[in-house]
């Protein structure tokens, strides 16, 4: 045979272990001596809602009529302990995004959007704006480590208070907002030097443990008044005993956030590499709040890729009150846009793969502090998208609600899921389709172990 | 003067009471009985008043204080003032941890020590500590001034920004980027005025010339790899 012959030749072969991205990133890191910061959650292929199904309506179930029979979607937040719980019509927030990693337009955007359809936005780490609280009927005010901008009078002038210990892209890790995005009103409120990279705190700076944010909540509660629902936020790491560990602390709302949450910039090996899907947060989440009698009294937010009315749906039937989305909700502004194409080319990435969030040059001006960039977006415009939007995952959430023979989207329970995985069935506790079985199910009747 | 006996009335109803005040009340002046350490007392006022507390108290005494003189003739729990935005607040004895934490205006005088992390991420308050600190003081400290008048612990003003660190005893160690810096004029001038608001004088050893003043090398305001051994 010859040697030289085409036929003979080996054909490249690519490496499973060693794959184009994973060579790519060995030669970026050689090349630079920094890590890779990026926005957007996790990118890898997860196990996710996606290998859930629902059974629908069968002989023994009986569906409803789309068109005539109601399904309630609103949902009571904070009836625990505050005088003043909110009521949203949908059971889909908008995650907490900061002035700062969002531009004002966007934030705008976001309340406007919100609001038409009667869900809440929430402010991120570095304060509530004017514009954000008059364009947000319903308006969450987020306490974070940092403490950038905190003061009793938006305290007060917030609906709700989310106290955030973590989020999904990054149990454990702080903010970053870096220099190209502190622009002079960036810095005033967040009182730091203007361009300089700033960096959160990962930890509160007056409390450590549950027994002290207990202590925490008394007083965010004297200071207004009891009247202000209080949210405690997880990045989902150990959801059942974090959930408990804030109901015993008295949230009213436990919200919890898996690995394909997104951030406005953290390194890419934290994002990928820390923290739960949010599909295998859920249910021990859920089992927390059913062991402690607190099921529904005090209520469960998971976010982390919801992308439409079925994720919503199967969250809602593992036992979550109500979903929060972000990225998904930066898309429906603009976030990605086809439109864009020549402009991410120019940036090296491609519509629908941009995650540079982080550097301020975001060409649909949403993650940007840039006014040229910024003032693309047309806040009303964009309000409307995210409004529709909202309004499609409401419907879809309720189609499959009536086809399982639900009046309201909280009666979706465990039982109208079947898993496609034997992942999803282990993590969602559901059995995989076709069979009775729950990988790693302990009946604790028949468990004498 | 109204009293307040915390062990007839709830921090609740004392607080409640305290917010219903206005900038125009006539009850200027309250006097808090038997506080027991408490948690979350006589927070989030926001009216020119002066509280007396007569007794140690819990956490988060006076936190987000806006306006009002509180007094605290005991020692404070941990995050005494915390976020204060302006007003006054003065211990009479000792503060636990993160007395001042947050804070973004006002005047926090401890006359007796503090404890870990006094004024970490400040923003803009004024501390003034007659004892001495403990470790990771200052910690993020962002904006304001801090003045110790005994030692400060270990690992001092650790990633600080803006504020500044007087301290006339010793420091244990400085944290990360935070190093001692020449006492300008301009520095002597805000040192007194502090002082003088805290109704206190440097001392008759030095006034202030006798203290140090320590602040932000200012190195880690950017990420740089050669830096990655600081943090």
């Amino acid at each position: 045979m010859n040697a030289q012959s085409p036929k003979a030749a080996t054909p490249p072969r690519f490496s499973a272990t060693f794959d184009p991205q994973a060579i790519a990133e060995i030669q970026r890191a050689a090349a630079t001596g920094i890590y890779d910061i990026r926005g957007g959650g996790a990118k890898r292929k997860l196990p996710h809602f996606d290998d859930l199904l629902f059974l629908g309506a069968s002989i023994s179930r009986y569906p409803l009529e789309g068109y005539r029979e109601r399904c309630g979607t609103n949902v009571v937040l904070g009836g625990r302990f505050a005088s003043k719980p909110i009521e949203l019509k949908i059971p889909i927030t908008i995650a907490g995004m900061s002035f700062g990693a969002l531009s004002a337009p966007a934030k705008e955007a976001l309340g406007r959007g919100a609001s038409a359809v009667g869900t809440s936005t929430t402010t991120g780490d570095g304060g509530m704006t004017d514009e954000e609280r008059g364009h947000s009927s319903i308006l969450v005010y987020q306490y974070l480590p940092s403490r950038y901008g905190m003061n009793p009078d938006d305290l007060r002038r917030a609906d709700a208070i989310e106290i955030v210990i973590g989020q999904g892209a990054k149990p454990g890790g702080g903010g970053m907002l870096l220099g190209q995005k502190i622009s002079p009103r960036i810095a005033r409120m967040r009182t730091l030097p203007e361009g300089i990279d700033q960096r959160s705190a990962c930890r509160h700076p007056d409390w450590t443990g549950p027994d002290d944010l207990e202590i925490k909540i008394e007083e965010l509660r004297e200071i207004t008044d009891w009247e202000k629902p209080i949210y405690v936020k997880v990045g989902a790491s150990r959801p059942y005993y974090d959930t408990a560990l804030a109901v015993k602390s008295g949230a009213d709302v436990v919200v919890l956030d898996g690995m394909q949450g997104g951030t406005a910039a953290t390194q890419d090996v934290f994002i990928e590499h820390v923290g739960l899907p949010i599909l295998a947060a859920i249910r021990p989440a859920a089992q927390a709040l059913q062991d402690l009698g607190m099921h529904r009294k005090v209520q469960l937010i998971v976010s982390g890729g919801i992308r439409n009315g079925a994720d919503v749906a199967k969250a809602l039937a593992l036992g979550a009150d109500a979903v929060s989305i972000g990225t998904a909700a930066l898309i429906a502004i603009g976030d990605n846009d086809p439109s864009l194409e020549d402009e991410y080319r120019k940036l090296g990435s491609t519509a629908g793969a941009y995650d540079d969030w982080q550097d301020g040059r975001d060409p649909a001006g949403i993650t940007t502090q840039d006014p040229e960039l910024a003032a693309r977006l047309d806040p009303v415009k964009a309000g409307r998208r995210l409004a529709n939007y909202l309004s499609v995952l409401t419907l879809e959430t309720q189609t499959i609600a009536r086809a399982c023979g639900k009046s309201h989207v909280h009666n979706l329970e465990p039982e109208d899921l079947v898993a496609l995985t034997l992942e999803a069935a282990a993590m969602a506790r559901v059995p995989l389709a076709g069979t009775s079985w729950i990988p790693g199910h302990h009946d604790p009747k028949t468990d004498l172990t | 003067m109204r009293s307040v006996d915390l062990e007839e009335s709830s921090v609740r109803e004392l607080n409640g009471e305290l917010h219903r005040l206005t900038p125009e009340t006539n009850e200027t002046r309250w006097v808090i009985e038997h506080p027991q350490g408490k948690h979350a007392i006589a927070c989030g006022l926001d009216a020119p008043v002066t509280v007396e507390v007569k007794g140690h108290v819990g956490y988060y005494c006076a936190g987000m204080n806006k306006h009002a003189t509180i007094v605290i003739h005991g020692n404070a729990g941990v995050g005494v003032a915390e976020n204060m935005v302006s007003g006054e607040v003065r211990v009479k004895g000792d503060a636990s941890q993160a007395a001042g934490a947050t804070g973004v205006g006002g005047l926090l005088v401890i006359e007796g020590n503090a404890s870990a992390r006094c004024g970490i991420s400040m923003k803009g308050i004024d501390i003034v500590v007659k004892g001495s600190i403990g470790p990771m003081s200052a910690f993020m400290a962002q904006a304001g001034t801090l003045v110790v008048f005994g030692d400060a612990g270990e690992a001092l003003g650790d990633s600080i920004y803006e504020a500044r660190l007087f301290v006339r005893g010793s420091v244990a160690s400085l944290g990360a980027d935070c190093i001692e810096k020449p006492l300008s004029d301009e520095d002597k001038v805000i040192l007194r005025r502090v002082l003088e608001r805290a109704g206190l004088s440097a001392g008759s050893d030095g006034g202030p010339d006798g203290f140090r003043l320590y602040g932000s090398a200012r190195k880690l305001y950017h990420f740089h790899i050669d830096n990655v051994d600081a943090y």
